[in-house]
Order: C-alpha cells, then sequence, then structure tokens
C-alpha cells in the first residue's frame, strides 16, 4: 500500500518538520505540502530540508484544496496550518478565517474525497481554557469551567467542533485530534518563547502559574506516528511533570516584575499594538491560573512517550538561545565555596 | 573532640541551607503537577506556622496510628474558626507528628484560587480544589487529601454555635474514596473555635468584597491587624479508627443512597470524636479559664 501525504501548514517550523520527517519515510510515496506562503528557505534562519516535499501554494480558505485532495488521491492529511496569534498583516479577522473558515474547506473536501483515510488536526490545549474553577490537571473529556471565548483557544474549540462533526460522517476515516501544550525548542517561534527571550520578564502579582511545554522534536514525533498509524480519538500531548513560571524565570536567569493584572494586560496591548510579543486575554489567564493537562492516553495509545520532559524541553530552548548566563547559580557557587571552602 | 563534631555538623548544615539556597535561585527544584512543592512548604512555610503549632495553640494529637503510613486516605475533619488556620495545623500535624511525615493535600474552596497570592500559595503547599477530578487523581496516587465538609458554614458559624457540626455537603468526598478504595479517617479538631470568636458579621462589606463573611470579633476590626492574632486556645487533633470503603464496588459511588447513608455514618463519627475531645481538653484557655 503506498500513501500520499497531504501537509497543511508547512510554511511554519513544525509543519514544515513533520512534512520533511514525512518525506523521508520510504513507506510514503508523495508528500504534499500546502500552505499561503512557501515554506523559508534552508539558507534563511529556521529552514528545514525539505526532501521531496512538493509544495503547493493554496489558500485554505478557497474551494482549491479540493482540487489538490482529488487530483493527488491523498490518503492521509495532517492539518497543522493553524495559527496562535494574528498575522502581521491583517488582524484577528484574518486569523479567524484562516484557521476556522480554512478548516471548514479542508474537512469539506476530506468528506468528499474518496481516498482519504486518516486525517490528523492540530489542537492545543488552551481548549481547557484557563479559570480558578477547574480541575488542577485536565483529561481528555474534561469540561472547561469557562470554555474559551476569544482567540486563539475559541478558534481551536470550534476547529475540534468540526472536525468532530467530520468523523462522525465519515466514520471510515480515523481521525486524530492532538491537543498539543505549547512548543518549546530551538526552533520554535510562539508568542510564549518570544516571551522568554525577553530581558525582564512582566509577571502577574500574587500568581505563579504551572506550565506544560512539549519538545519541538517530541511534537514532531507525534504528528509522525499519528500519520502512518490509525490512532483515532482526541489525545493531550505535553512533555512529563510541570514547571511554574517562577521556575522558568530562574532557569532562564530571567528578572520577573511582578505586575497587577490590569497592568499586565495594558502591557501586553501596547506591545502588541508595537509590533512587540503581545499577550491575548487567554494567554493572560494563563499566566494567572496556568494549565496542565494528563497524558496517559496518549502514551497508552502509542506505547512511547516524549523524550522530553517539560522541564527537559525549556533547558533545551534555554540552551539554544543561551539565555542561562548562569549568575545567580554562580553568585551561590562562589558564596558556597568562600564559606565551606 | 565535640568541638569538631558539633563544627562538622555546623559546616554540614552550612552546606545544606547554601545548597537550598542555590536551588532555590536557579529554579533546580521539583514540583508535582498540582504545583506541591514539598521542599519549600518544608523548610519554608511549615517552618513559619510550627511556632503557632507548638507553643501558641500547644497542639495534641492522638490516633496518630489511624492513618495509614503509605498508601491514600481520605481525612474528614470538622471546620471551624473564621480563618481556616484548622487546615494548617492539620498539615502541620500530620508532616511532624506522624511517622512516615505524610504530607496533607488539602480541598479547597474556588474562593481560595480566585485570589492573588493565597491561590498560588495554597497550590505550593500542596492543596487543590475541591472537585471531583482532583480529589480522585490524589487518592488514586495515593495521597493523604483532607476535606472540611461543612466548607463556609462550618468555618464561618458565629462563637454560639461553636462544636456544633453542620451540615455535610453533598457527601462527594465520599464518593471519591469509594472510587479509590481508600479509607475515609475521621478527624476532630478541637481549640479552632475559640481563636477568632466570630460574634458579628459585616455582611454589607462581605458582599462588596464577594467574600462569604466579614467576621467581627473581640478584637477585629477594632484593632486592626493586631486583631488578627488568634486567641492562644489550646488544640487536640483527634484521628478516629477509619471506615473502610474497600469492600464496596467502585460503581457503588454512583449509588446516592449509600453514599448518603456512609456521609451520615461518617457525620456522626466525627460528632462523637468531637465531643470526647472536648470534654478531655476541658478549658480552652488552660490555666486562665
Amino acid at each position: 500500500m503506498t500513501h500520499t501525504v497531504l501537509v497543511t501548514g508547512v510554511s511554519r517550523h513544525i509543519g514544515a518538520r513533520v512534512a520533511s520527517v514525512l518525506a523521508d519515510d520510504p513507506g510514503i510515496d508523495r508528500v504534499i505540502g500546502v500552505d499561503t506562503v512557501p515554506p523559508p528557505s534552508l539558507s534563511r534562519d529556521g529552514g528545514v530540508p525539505l526532501g521531496r516535499m512538493e509544495f503547493v501554494r493554496v489558500d485554505l480558505r478557497s474551494p482549491d484544496i479540493a482540487q489538490v485532495i482529488a487530483a493527488a488521491d491523498i490518503d492521509i492529511v495532517v492539518h497543522m496550518s493553524l495559527v496562535s496569534a494574528p498575522p502581521r498583516s491583517g488582524g484577528r479577522a484574518l486569523m479567524k478565517e484562516h484557521n476556522v473558515i480554512g478548516t471548514m474547506q479542508l474537512l469539506g473536501a476530506c468528506q468528499r474525497s474518496a481516498t482519504v483515510r486518516r486525517v490528523v488536526v492540530r489542537s492545543t490545549t488552551a481548549v481547557y481554557g484557563s479559570s480558578p474553577h477547574d480541575p488542577a490537571v485536565f483529561t481528555e473529556d474534561a469540561e472547561p469551567g469557562e470554555p474559551p471565548s476569544h482567540g486563539y483557544a475559541k478558534d481551536a474549540s470550534e476547529v475540534e467542533g468540526y472536525v468532530r462533526g467530520f468523523a462522525r460522517r465519515r466514520r471510515d476515516v480515523a481521525v486524530s485530534t492532538l491537543r498539543f501544550a505549547n512548543f518549546m525548542g530551538p526552533g520554535v517561534d510562539s508568542p510564549l518563547t518570544r516571551y522568554f527571550t525577553q530581558p525582564v520578564l512582566p509577571t502577574v502579582f500574587g500568581f505563579d502559574p504551572r506550565l506544560q511545554f512539549v519538545h519541538e522534536d517530541d511534537a514532531v514525533e507525534v504528528l509522525r506516528r499519528m500519520a502512518v498509524e490509525d490512532h483515532p480519538g482526541t489525545f493531550n500531548v505535553a512533555g512529563d511533570g510541570v514547571l511554574l513560571l517562577s521556575q522558568c524565570a530562574r532557569r532562564a536567569d530571567l528578572l520577573s516584575m511582578p505586575v497587577p493584572s490590569p497592568v499586565f494586560r495594558l502591557m501586553g496591548e501596547l506591545a502588541r499594538s508595537a509590533g512587540l510579543v503581545g499577550f491575548s486575554p487567554e494567554q493572560l489567564r494563563l499566566m494567572c491560573h496556568g494549565r496542565v493537562v494528563d497524558t496517559t492516553a496518549l502514551s497508552t495509545a502509542l506505547g512511547w512517550k516524549p523524550k522530553f520532559s517539560t522541564a527537559a524541553a525549556f533547558q533545551d530552548f534555554i540552551h539554544a538561545r543561551d539565555l542561562a548566563g548562569g549568575l545567580p547559580s554562580a553568585l551561590a557557587d562562589m558564596v558556597s565555596r568562600s564559606v565551606t571552602g | 573532640m565535640s568541638d569538631t563534631a558539633d563544627g562538622g555538623e555546623a559546616d554540614h548544615q552550612l552546606a545544606e541551607t547554601l545548597a537550598f539556597l542555590r536551588r532555590r535561585l536557579t529554579g533546580e527544584y521539583e514540583v508535582d503537577e498540582f504545583g506541591f512543592d514539598a521542599e519549600l512548604t518544608d523548610k519554608v512555610l511549615l517552618e513559619l506556622i510550627r511556632p503557632l503549632y507548638r507553643h501558641w495553640f500547644r497542639t495534641e494529637t492522638f490516633g496518630m496510628r489511624n492513618v495509614p503510613g503509605e498508601s491514600g486516605a481520605l481525612i474528614v475533619a470538622n471546620h471551624s474558626g473564621t480563618l481556616p488556620l484548622d487546615g494548617l495545623m492539620l498539615q502541620v500535624a500530620l508532616y511532624d507528628d506522624h511517622p512516615e511525615r505524610r504530607a496533607l493535600r488539602l480541598l479547597g474552596a474556588d474562593l481560595v484560587y480566585r485570589f492573588p497570592v493565597l491561590g498560588h500559595l495554597s497550590r505550593k503547599t500542596g492543596h487543590t480544589l475541591a472537585c471531583r477530578d482532583d480529589a480522585d487523581r490524589l487518592l488514586r496516587k495515593g495521597q493523604i487529601v483532607g476535606v472540611f465538609p461543612e466548607g463556609f458554614k462550618g468555618v464561618g458559624k458565629p462563637f454560639s454555635e461553636r462544636y456544633r457540626l453542620q451540615r455535610f455537603g453533598r457527601g462527594g468526598f465520599v464518593a471519591s474514596a469509594i472510587r479509590a478504595g481508600v479509607p475515609i479517617v475521621p478527624c476532630a479538631i478541637v481549640g479552632a473555635e475559640e481563636i477568632y470568636p466570630k460574634i458579628g458579621d459585616l455582611r454589607f462589606l462581605a458582599r462588596a468584597f464577594g467574600l462569604p463573611y466579614l467576621p467581627i470579633t473581640p478584637l477585629f476590626p477594632w484593632f486592626g491587624p493586631l486583631g488578627l492574632v488568634p486567641l492562644p486556645s489550646k488544640w487536640m487533633i483527634g484521628f478516629g479508627e477509619p471506615i473502610r470503603t474497600d469492600e464496596l464496588d467502585p460503581a457503588d459511588a454512583d449509588d446516592p443512597m449509600l453514599v448518603f447513608n456512609l456521609t451520615d455514618q461518617v457525620r456522626e463519627v466525627v460528632k462523637q470524636q468531637l465531643d470526647e475531645l472536648r470534654l478531655r481538653r476541658g478549658h480552652a484557655f488552660p490555666p486562665f479559664l
């Protein structure tokens, strides 16, 4: 049996890496990558060798995607094209259209297709929201205390709704929805990684959220496994363990600056309008209450666990960005040597 | 000879303190998925309230052998004191007076997690939101989980109703224990009722702040922050015979009659224990009253 895989969202780091890994798989004949812009070339920053991947420039919001799927006899679809922040040109409306209408078009095309057998959709743990009424650890069947009402999280929960509808109508197709924790790693560029590369880290006064990360290598591996094997269902994907925001700041050797939550929100908005790192309301909530998910379902289904724990993923990120100057640890060592030595 | 031994001991302690500070500064410590920071709790937070436990309230514990050493259990206690100091004292009791130094994981009201500082301190000291998922999860992991089923009705009752056990919620805690098959350890706490005798309630202000009550005590709000100093009542904490649930089927957790009956049984036991312990203690403020 030969396979032809369609990967959406290949202009971005994880999407490009998944496409490249699948292109290296001898069991797969063709990998077709689609996106609104071509993937970055190897010579540029963040470029990934794409191997045999064929790039087709398609705007997912248009019905063109149906032609791509029909023409190439696609049998596996990996839908990675969910954007978490509004693009530089255009705003929230464009982002929502891209996420939600794009998914609807893609799923519509898949429903028509006679060849598609497997659909893997990238979602996010942000669909659980983040509030003081939530359980400390979310399992896949948890109902959020307050369902996300805006932004990326709302897009993702709408996307998941359409995916569930599709799975109901096409029971012969194996549909996997992957709820990823925040990506972390040397190549990841997200609002959160940009947040951690600031010289001073604004935090919300009186809150120390629990965070979870998934290393990019593990994310790529999970997506690859889901693309080549049938694992229908919804799965949380996160590295083992948790890190508190205060721990992250200390490990990355960053000075944190607690500010009251209204000020934090205002700073986020100012930064966003200035084109710097912006923080949306749902990220503000994450910075207050944090979010942790249970990943038992994933490890049971795959018989595999992410290689990087949350702490290791973060360590790899700060190592690659050369963030850990180690001043506090060096100071502590010096004091301990001078006192005990 | 003893000099060098002392010196070695002091050096060792100093080295340990420095290693602790280094871990704290560089973030190289572990927290569990609930945000429980065991090291911070033991070395800093419990250290701060230990004098209160030992010298101010002169707390005595009874029946500690009824609390399992390794496996999970659900401790069900009466709640009182206007401010929930009884939870903190119960935590010190189980950590310092239990041979296995058990960490108490309390299930708290969501009000706690809405407030800055309070919510994250509560998570760091091992506590979490009172909800089914968290309770089940902690019990499955073999932790000692503590609940105050009376909730605000218990902790915020007026001084005139002291030691009168309130209604026990909806029995969710019993269902969690049945699902996990862990014993329920009834627990009576005597002494907390007298720390902030609530003789009035600023209802209007409480509502404005979104609080369940704002107490008037003999010292608060008249003496400002001084009114927050708890009265030095004598405390006793007693743990009763465990009530087994492992003979029940986990599916029985969905049988409301059984859950209600078991809830009543636990309440009766706590009530009885409370009366006995109160008699045993005698005056609240020995040797004066």
